[in-house]
């Protein structure tokens, strides 16, 4: 080594490389790529069925919380770009980290002239999982349709609410990766951590509802648990609160909970950072 | 191991050792004991684990209670008993819920059909070509123990839970005969599980990939079976579709039954249906087997 030899990757460079590798390997495949986006797209239809059950009954999630079916089903679909741009991008990676520490391949991630974190992010892409979004671009657009043309007060939202929509979806998605991330960095700690996958799915899946379900009896200290101590709440009801806009006019608190929501966006990217950058310090190479 | 060889000793006993062993039922019975009691060995290695992971499996249960505790408020019924959707009042919606984790307990198999397909697919099948080990028969009693195993751990979160819910059971316990056919349908909803799942992965020896296929039988059976809501609630025209499908007994059946939402003069016959689906499964899975050993090719060692 001759001097100082400072190396800075073009993080963007090597992004659309992973990302290029990726679909080349999916489109290898091609016939088991287009199961995997039909047994999601199956999933989801699924669950609009399971919700449209639901609504042949009532009219609203929740009395006087103006999630009605259009409403919610706007609702449903930010949950469904949310999970479907984590899932492409982070999920599979997340299962990877902890393999790469029980076989001791971690070594070469951490040898790498890169940012580990960023090489462990953002390493393969699951393209099949988008199929998911485009499902719920179909949803959105359907229950935009509805809430435009209803007979009493149609709603267009106005193009600032679509910006900070995606504004917050992108909170959402960060949120939930810290949420990966830390639960990733645990399998340095235990070893092998197989149950990650259902933790996550147990975790998020207080997410997908409309957070005003849980405002009732011992539902209150849930509510403020999973608003403020890990913040998974905030993920979709507030860009689909935003968008959906199911109390006319605004509640009071909605526009504190958005400032909270970046407030969150940015503790938990923090905090999920500064507990991975602490689990590879404790990483003891498993192989040779 | 052991125990196979000798019983591969005492099939074959005349003409390669000499010692005659006959197969008799009591050795047969100990070759059951030792499979279960490997099993069960297997099962208890990562008891803490599993511990909490059962109670982790009941977190679900919390956002379904809010999801239609809210549904049920919204119908302007916040006494939470009068109105009733598909036959089910608030604490009955809840109880089914907690009850169909019972009947899934019992009736979900965990990677059996992937295992039986990946067997297929790397030659491991080979070994109960060989061995006097039937590939079914091993899998039902390794699946019977790793299900007593996982009773026994699961049984202190799962009393936990229901006592913590006991208030849901507005009813309170069901008469005899109704918690007779209770046990009874959660017996064969284990069988139908078990065999169903068998027959499903027996399709590897006609296609080597079938974990897309699996994911797609998973979710309709999850759908169907009643796990994400009473089949009642379904549309009348697909509910009738929906009862003649198999799928019912795997968690609304035994749920439904444990409520008293099954007329009594429709139990027996439903009771009877199932078994009818049980004895369909059992002879579809066997005759898949035999059909599929014989296209089989195993290579190498």
């Amino acid at each position: 080594m001759a001097g100082r030899l400072t190396i800075h990757p073009n993080y963007w460079k090597v992004f659309l490389t992973f990302a290029s590798n990726s679909l080349i390997r999916d489109m290898t495949f091609r016939a088991n790529f287009i199961f995997q986006c039909i047994s999601s797209v199956s999933w989801t239809a699924m669950n609009v069925g399971f919700y449209l059950i639901i609504f042949q009954f009532t009219n609203s999630i929740g009395e006087g919380t103006g999630w009605q079916r259009d409403e919610f089903f706007l609702f449903l679909a930010t949950t469904w770009f949310i999970n479907s741009i984590v899932q492409a991008f982070f999920m599979s990676n997340a299962e990877e980290f902890s393999e790469l520490i029980r076989t001791g391949g971690l070594d070469f991630a951490l040898l790498k002239p890169i940012d580990t974190q960023f090489l462990i992010s953002f390493r393969r892409i699951e393209w099949s999982a988008l199929s998911n979004f485009v499902a719920g671009l179909f949803i959105a657009g359907y229950s935009l349709y509805g809430l435009a043309t209803r007979e009493t007060d149609p709603y267009v939202p106005s193009i600032a609410m679509f910006v900070l929509y995606v504004f917050f979806v992108m909170c959402g998605v960060a949120i939930m990766y810290s949420v990966m991330i830390c639960l990733a960095a645990t399998s340095v700690w235990l070893g092998r951590n197989q149950t990650l996958y259902d933790f996550w799915f147990y975790i998020t899946n207080f997410s997908r509802y409309p957070m005003e379900i849980y405002n009732r009896g011992w539902g209150t200290a849930l509510l403020g648990l999973f608003t403020f101590v890990m913040p998974v709440l905030v993920v979709v009801n507030v860009p689909a609160r935003v968008l959906a806009m199911p109390l006319h006019p605004r509640a009071w608190w909605e526009v504190p909970l958005m400032l909270w929501a970046i407030v969150a966006t940015i503790a938990s990217l923090a905090f999920s950072r500064w507990l991975f950058r602490k689990s590879l310090l404790s990483y003891r190479s498993a192989s040779s | 191991m052991q125990l196979a060889s000798d019983q591969s000793a005492s099939k074959h006993g005349d003409f390669t050792s000499g010692i005659h062993l006959p197969n008799t039922l009591p050795r047969r019975l100990m070759t059951w004991w030792m499979v279960m009691r490997i099993a069960l060995e297997e099962r208890l290695a990562y008891r803490g684990d599993f511990a909490l992971g059962t109670l982790m499996r009941f977190l679900p249960i919390i956002t379904q209670i809010f999801l239609w505790g809210a549904v049920f408020s919204s119908l302007g019924d916040d006494s939470s008993t009068g109105k009733k959707l598909g036959g089910y009042n608030f604490p009955d919606m809840v109880a089914y819920f907690l009850l169909t984790m019972i009947a899934r307990a019992f009736s979900s198999m965990p990677g059996l059909a992937g295992g039986i397909a990946s067997q297929i697919r790397q030659g491991e099948i080979k070994r109960y070509l060989i061995q006097p080990v039937d590939l079914v028969g091993f899998l039902l009693l390794s699946r019977v123990a790793h299900k007593l195993a996982y009773y026994f751990v699961a049984a202190v979160p799962f009393a936990f839970v229901f006592f913590l819910c006991r208030g849901y059971f507005a009813d309170g316990f069901p008469s005899a005969h109704l918690f007779i056919a209770f046990v009874g349908s959660l017996v064969m909803g284990f069988l139908l599980g078990f065999f169903l799942e068998a027959t499903i992965g027996m399709i590897g020896f006609w296609f080597l990939e079938v974990s897309s296929l699996l994911f797609i039988f998973m979710l309709f059976s999850f759908f169907l079976s009643g796990h994400m809501f009473p089949l009642t609630l379904l549309p009348e025209g697909v509910l009738t579709i929906v009862n003649f499908l198999p799928f019912k007994y795997l968690a609304y059946f035994p749920a439904a039954i444990f409520l008293g939402k099954i007329p009594d003069d429709e139990l027996p016959t439903e009771l009877a249906i199932e078994a009818g689906w049980v004895a369909f499964f059992i002879i579809a899975c066997r005759v898949m087997y035999s059909r599929g050993v014989k296209r089989y090719s195993g290579y190498g060692g």
